[in-house]
C-alpha cells in the first residue's frame, strides 16, 4: 500500500491529508470504480488535486502518488495526459518511470510536452523516462530546449552520463554558443558547464 | 489599486496586453469559452481551445504576474451549428478541472430553439458541477432576450444568486437586480457601455452585486477599461473601497463560489532572456 511520505505530510493541513489518503485507498482498492462525474472516482480526484492540496507542488506530489495507486494502462495514462490541464499533464510526466507503459507508449507523451512552450511541462519531460527512453537526436534536442528556454539544466536527469562524449551534442552547443556570442548575447553559464565534459571525449 | 478582470479573451490579445494589464493594476482574470470569429466547424477545434485555456493561457498570463482562471461552455452562437453540438457531452470532463471557475460563455445570441436546449444543459452541468455561471446576454433584442434569459435561469436547477448577468446596460439592469443575479457590464471603445454610463449606472444602483469587465478580444476592444472605469468612479466621487469593492471583491466574490479561486498567479514563468514570453528558439 501507497502511504503518503512524510515530507508531503508535513506540508499539508489535516483536511488534505485526509483527503489524500482516501483518494490513495480508494485509486489502489477500485481504479474502475464510477465516481460522481461520469469518470472514475479516482480521476475525479486527480482532477480536483489542486484545489484539495493547497500548493501546486503539493497537488503535483499527490497526483503522481495517485497515478502509482490506481496504476492505470497504457491507454488510460495517454488519455489523462491527452486530456490533461498543464498540471494534470506534468503529474503523468513524473509518474512514467513508475507506471507499465512502453517506451512506445510513452516517449510520445514526452515528445508532446517538448513541443510546447510551457517551461513548466519541458522541464517535467526531461526526467528519469527521457534519459532512460528518448532517442539521440530527440533528447539532444531537449537539452538545447532547455536552454533556449531558460529551463535549468540542473533538471535534466541523467545529463552528466548521456552528454559523456555526445561529440554531436557538443557540436549542437557550441553552435548555439556561437550564435549568442556573434549575437552580441551572453552564453548561459549551464552551457558553458555542459560543454566543458561534453567535450572531454570527442 | 488592484483589479480583477471578470471576462476577458486573453487568447486573442498579445504579450504587450498583459504588460499594460499588469501595470495598470489588474492581478486576476477570467477568460470565458466564447467563439473565435471564425466559425469552428468540428468539436476538436473546441477541445484545443479549452485545452489552451487550462495550458498555454495561464502560463502566459503568469509571466506577467497575472493569475489566469476560466469559465468553459458551448457559447451560444456555435450552439446553433449541429457539427458543434456534441461538445455538449465532452463538457463535464472539463468542469472538473481546477482552474475552470464557471460555465460560461452561456446564453442567447439569435433566441433559436437550439439556443433554448444548450442554455438550459448549461445550467443544469453548472449546478451538478457546484459551479455558478456566467450568462452572455444578447446584442440584438437585447431586453427580450434578457427576460428569457432570466425566465430559463428561474426555471433551471441554479439559483439566481450563482449567475452573473453580463453585457447589461441602462434598459436590462433592473430586471437583472430584482431577480437577484449578479451583474456584469462590459465597458467598450464604441458599443456596450462606457466609462461614464457605468459610474451613472453604480451611482443609480450602487455597487452591490456590480461587476465591470473590458470582455476585450479580437474586435475593436481595449483590455484597460476596467482602469479607466476606476479611474472615472474616482473622478466621479466614489471612494477607494467602492473600487475596489467593484473592481476586485465583487469579482472574487462571485467566482469564489467555485471554490477554485487562487489569486496567486502559483504556476512560476520563466522569463526568456529576461523579457519576453518564451519562444523555444525554433
Amino acid at each position: 500500500m501507497l502511504t503518503i511520505p512524510d515530507t508531503l505530510l508535513a506540508r499539508l493541513v489535516p483536511e488534505s491529508a485526509a483527503w489524500l489518503d482516501d483518494a490513495l485507498h480508494e485509486a489502489v482498492a477500485a481504479p474502475h470504480a464510477p465516481g460522481p462525474r461520469r469518470m472514475p472516482a479516482w480521476e475525479l480526484r486527480f482532477a480536483e488535486a489542486g484545489r484539495r492540496c493547497g500548493s501546486p507542488e503539493n497537488a503535483e506530489a499527490a497526483r503522481v502518488l495517485l497515478l502509482r495507486a490506481a496504476r492505470p494502462g497504457p491507454a488510460t495514462t495517454v488519455r489523462l495526459f491527452q486530456q490533461g490541464a498543464s498540471a494534470e499533464r506534468r503529474a503523468v510526466l513524473r509518474a512514467l518511470p513508475h507506471l507499465a507503459i512502453t517506451p512506445e507508449e510513452g516517449v510520445p507523451l514526452i515528445e508532446d510536452a517538448l513541443r510546447t512552450n510551457d517551461t513548466r511541462l519541458v522541464a517535467a519531460a526531461v526526467g528519469p523516462y527521457a534519459a532512460a527512453h528518448l532517442p539521440a537526436h530527440a533528447w539532444r534536442h531537449a537539452v538545447l530546449k532547455c536552454l533556449f528556454t531558460g529551463v535549468p539544466l540542473s533538471v535534466v536527469a541523467g545529463l552528466a552520463d548521456r552528454s559523456l562524449g555526445d561529440a554531436e551534442l557538443a557540436r549542437m552547443l557550441g553552435d548555439f554558443a556561437a550564435e549568442r556570442t556573434a549575437a552580441g548575447r551572453s552564453v548561459p553559464d549551464d552551457l558553458r558547464r555542459l560543454l566543458a565534459p561534453t567535450a572531454k571525449e570527442s | 489599486m488592484r483589479i480583477f478582470d471578470p471576462h476577458i479573451h486573453m487568447t486573442s490579445r498579445t504579450t504587450d496586453d498583459y504588460q499594460a494589464m499588469y501595470a495598470a493594476g489588474v492581478r486576476a482574470l477570467v477568460e470565458p469559452a466564447f467563439w473565435l470569429g471564425q466559425p469552428r466547424t468540428s468539436p476538436d477545434s473546441f477541445y484545443d481551445y479549452f485545452d489552451a485555456l487550462l495550458g498555454w493561457e495561464p502560463f502566459r498570463a503568469a509571466q506577467y504576474g497575472i493569475a489566469h482562471h476560466c469559465a468553459i461552455a458551448l457559447n451560444p452562437k456555435e450552439a446553433n451549428d449541429p457539427r458543434c453540438a456534441p461538445v455538449l457531452d465532452e463538457l463535464p470532463r472539463y468542469l472538473v478541472k481546477d482552474n475552470v471557475v464557471a460555465v460560461g460563455e452561456i446564453g442567447y445570441d439569435s433566441m433559436t430553439p437550439a439556443e433554448d436546449t444548450a442554455l438550459a444543459a448549461q445550467l443544469q452541468l453548472a449546478a451538478d458541477h457546484e459551479l455558478p455561471a456566467l450568462v452572455h446576454t444578447p446584442h440584438r433584442d437585447k431586453l427580450a432576450g434578457l427576460r428569457r434569459t432570466l425566465d430559463v435561469v428561474g426555471e433551471s436547477a441554479l439559483p439566481a444568486d450563482r449567475v452573473l448577468v453580463d453585457h447589461l446596460n441602462e434598459t436590462t439592469v433592473k430586471e437583472a437586480k430584482d431577480a437577484g443575479c449578479w451583474l456584469g457590464f462590459s465597458v467598450y471603445p464604441d458599443t456596450k457601455m462606457d466609462e461614464d454610463r457605468m459610474v451613472e449606472i453604480l451611482r443609480v444602483y450602487g455597487p452591490e452585486k456590480v461587476l465591470v469587465n473590458s470582455a476585450a478580444d479580437w474586435g475593436k476592444s481595449d483590455p484597460l477599461k476596467t482602469r479607466k472605469v476606476a479611474d472615472a468612479m474616482l473622478a466621479g466621487g466614489f471612494t477607494q473601497d467602492d473600487v475596489d469593492r467593484v473592481l476586485w471583491r465583487n469579482p472574487v466574490a462571485f467566482y469564489g463560489l467555485s471554490r477554485r479561486l487562487v489569486l496567486e498567479p502559483t504556476e512560476p514563468g520563466v522569463l526568456h532572456e529576461g523579457n519576453s514570453i518564451l519562444r523555444g528558439g525554433a
